[in-house]
């Protein structure tokens, strides 16, 4: 017999007989709270900035200008860009060399490259937490990666939702998804919370709307 | 190393010992007392808390009841999303399919996010044994690899370890590893991880192969979840070209919706944040992004043993948030050494004996772990009745009866009918409320020590197979417990 049908022969055994089930209860609440959209915008930005992210807000016109900026203040001389970022968003951003997101890229290449710049899928107001899921607005989940400062730029209020069940629903599960709460951190040492690790040090997160 | 397992040396010379142990209970104390704050404040911040305690027990616990189907649906959903998927029935099993894997990879070092399954099944061992090095690449986990040390908390391994300490092994061990670490090195939790950011990435940018665990499977969609802070994940999870992930059977779920339970529960109980800085999910593999080989190696290792018995099963709900480490007042004063397991503090106590039988002394000693304060069930986050389960083993350890072993039904006898071990166990019953039975539990527990088998007999004999028994520590449990009380009078 292979394990498997040995495994699926132990469960079986094990559970017996099997009646009738109780409904899984979820009278759990969909969203804590009651908020406008802006109301959710700020809470994203609150809780963003709580676990140390850099919280930028500008309007369409603002952007470039703000990129450039936040590029130039690095120091960045390389940005890595998904193929489809809006190419108006860094045209501003005359410095630093853009590397795009290739397959053919090496881990060790992409580890020179100073900053990314992506946008996201969503973020949930409730956690301080942006989603990506590899759209081509994202990239490769190893570009917001392996560079040491990443730069998000969310939509709002179109792309806030206030509650993690809020954003599981409008996810699709097979694309490879991230939830990034804050940059890189770790509580290893004594529990004093130091950030960055491996990823990313610097998250700075653009809330990109009508101002 | 089976000796290191428990953290205890074998001779301990007394007045070096003394301050360790000082040390030791001061680290954890400040740890778990820091953690224990912050999650009820997290906690509290849901005012639909114990709804979504219910429900995650009730989501367990129906998947528990149907594990077949949901194990078979989800094979059907990695296989389509491209992945591959093996059975694993015990440890052995699961380390020669793990490194056949990688043998066939050509390549003979990998990196690993911190997983428990596979402490469980000792991989790195058997990995080593076929000439394969694997990096742990969770900071603790690394500070506990470097140490020639074994974890002592779920969710912080190295938590016994204090920031001098971890410096000085950064100092003598990292060299020996790859990178050294940057002289001079100063012991600033900032300047030890970024020498652990230097030491990792030359392994994370050349490496081919990754093993993980996974803290969630989807049934429906064949979705894999981990959830973690420090970036390693991500690295192990998205840069190898094959990815291995080593999960027990439990650790599935039906949909993808419930994951909205799990994902508000998890990170408040376990790091008392709202959500944990990363968490990372695939399905099969992407085209073009991440690993183009991904295999899910789906363990059992006593889990269907553990769901044969109505009361004990509860405890394969547990998401392994290490909430009631955090709270016990037993843990806390003896470290997640004493409990000899990969699953320490309450959880292991009622898991480990279950997984591994109560064969051995150290597992039938883990039921009196405990002083049924039930602090352990208030936190659990799914619900899981610690005390009650560790009475109903405490009732088949000293009396006897049916449990079920590599899917066998049988009887065990009280305490195995092992007359020394019968008796350890009436002393370990003994000491934690009569300190005054100390000394002839320890005369009891010497001998218990000196009749070690190698391997076990009967139902336990599979376990050992694999593996070397570990040793009866030279100071159990309950000694250590009633020793410390006793200093700290
Ligand atoms: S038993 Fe409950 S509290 Fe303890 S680690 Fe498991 S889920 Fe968390």
């Amino acid at each position: 017999m292979s394990s498997r049908d040995r495994i699926l022969a132990r469960v079986r055994r094990a559970v017996g007989e099997r009646g009738p089930e109780p409904e899984i209860p979820r009278d759990y609440l969909r969203v804590h709270g009651v908020r406008t959209p802006a109301e959710s915008t700020d809470l994203l930005a609150a809780h963003l900035a709580e676990y140390r992210a850099k919280v930028h807000r500008t309007d369409e016109d603002g952007l470039p200008p703000l990129l450039t900026r936040l590029l130039a203040e690095r120091g960045c001389e390389t940005v890595l860009v998904p193929p489809a970022l809006p190419p108006h968003w860094l045209a501003a951003a005359a410095g630093p060399v853009r590397i795009h997101d290739r397959a053919a890229s090496t881990p060790s290449e992409l580890d020179r490259v100073d900053s990314v710049v992506t946008g996201c899928a969503l973020a949930v107001a409730e956690t301080g937490t942006i989603v990506l899921d590899g759209g081509p607005d994202q990239g490769r989940r190893r570009i917001t990666l392996i560079p040491d400062h990443h730069i998000c730029v969310v939509r709002v209020p179109d792309q806030v939702v206030d509650s993690v069940p809020q954003a599981l629903e409008r996810l699709d599960p097979v694309r490879p998804l991230t939830w990034i709460s804050g940059p890189s951190a770790t509580s290893d040492i004594e529990l004093d919370r130091v950030e960055g690790v491996h990823g990313p040090r610097t998250l700075e997160v653009v809330l990109l709307g009508a101002q | 190393m089976s000796g290191t397992y428990l953290g205890m040396p074998a001779f301990p010379e007394a007045a070096r010992e003394a301050v360790r142990d000082g040390v030791l209970r001061a680290n954890l104390r400040h740890a778990t007392h820091t953690i224990r704050g912050k999650r009820a404040l997290a906690v509290a911040e849901l005012a639909d808390w114990d709804r979504l305690r219910a429900a995650g027990r009730a989501v367990k616990d129906h998947t528990l009841r149907h594990l077949d189907r949901y194990l078979l649906q989800l094979e059907a959903a990695v296989t389509a999303a491209g992945g591959t998927v093996h059975w694993a029935a015990d440890a052995e099993e699961a380390n020669r399919i793990v490194t056949e894997l990688v043998l066939a990879t050509g390549e003979r070092e990998l990196v690993k996010v911190k997983s428990m399954a596979t402490q469980e099944i000792g991989l790195n061992e058997a990995l080593q044994a076929a000439g394969i090095t694997a990096y742990e690449t969770d900071l603790a986990e690394l500070i506990v690899q470097l140490g020639h040390d074994r974890p002592s908390h779920i969710l912080v391994p190295a938590i016994h370890r204090n920031r001098g300490e971890i410096r000085d092994i950064f100092r003598t061990e990292m060299g020996r590893w790859g990178r050294p670490a940057p002289e001079p090195l100063g012991d600033d939790p900032r300047e030890l991880a970024e020498a652990a950011r230097l030491h990792l990435r030359e392994k994370f940018l050349r490496a081919e192969v990754a093993v993980s665990g996974a803290n969630f499977m989807v049934a429906e969609t064949g979705t894999m979840v981990v959830l973690e802070s420090e970036g390693n994940g991500r690295m192990c999870l998205t840069l190898p070209e094959t990815l291995i992930s080593v999960v027990g059977v439990e650790k599935v779920v039906p949909t993808f919706r419930d994951l909205e339970i799990f994902l508000q529960t998890l990170p408040r109980s376990s790091t008392a944040e709202r959500m944990n800085p990363y968490t990372t999910m695939w399905t099969g593999t992407t085209d073009g992004d991440g690993p183009s080989a991904f295999h899910l190696v789906l363990l059992d290792n006593g889990r269907t043993d553990t769901l044969a018995d109505p009361v004990g099963r509860q405890a394969l709900r547990c998401i392994r948030c290490s909430a009631c480490l955090n709270v016990c007042p037993v843990y806390e004063r003896a470290g997640g050494h004493a409990y000899g397991s990969v699953y320490p503090g309450p959880i292991g106590a009622i898991l480990s004996p279950q997984l591994r039988g109560t064969a051995d002394a150290i597992d039938a000693s883990l039921p009196y772990a405990s002083t049924l304060c039930g602090a352990c069930y208030e936190v659990c986050p799914v619900a899981i009745d610690i005390p009650e389960v560790l009475l109903h083993l405490r009732e088949r350890v000293a009396q006897g009866g049916p449990v079920t072993r590599d899917g066998i039904r049988v009887r065990i006898r009280p305490a195995h009918g092992h007359t020394a071990e019968r008796a350890a166990m009436r002393a370990a019953r003994l000491l934690l409320g009569h300190p005054g039975a100390l000394r002839a539990g320890e005369r009891l527990l010497a001998r218990a020590r000196r009749l070690r088998p190698r391997r076990l007999p009967g139902p336990g004999r599979a376990w050992t197979d694999s593996r070397e028994l570990p040793a009866v520590p030279a100071e159990s449990f309950r000694d250590w417990w009633a020793r410390e009380r006793e200093a700290c009078r």
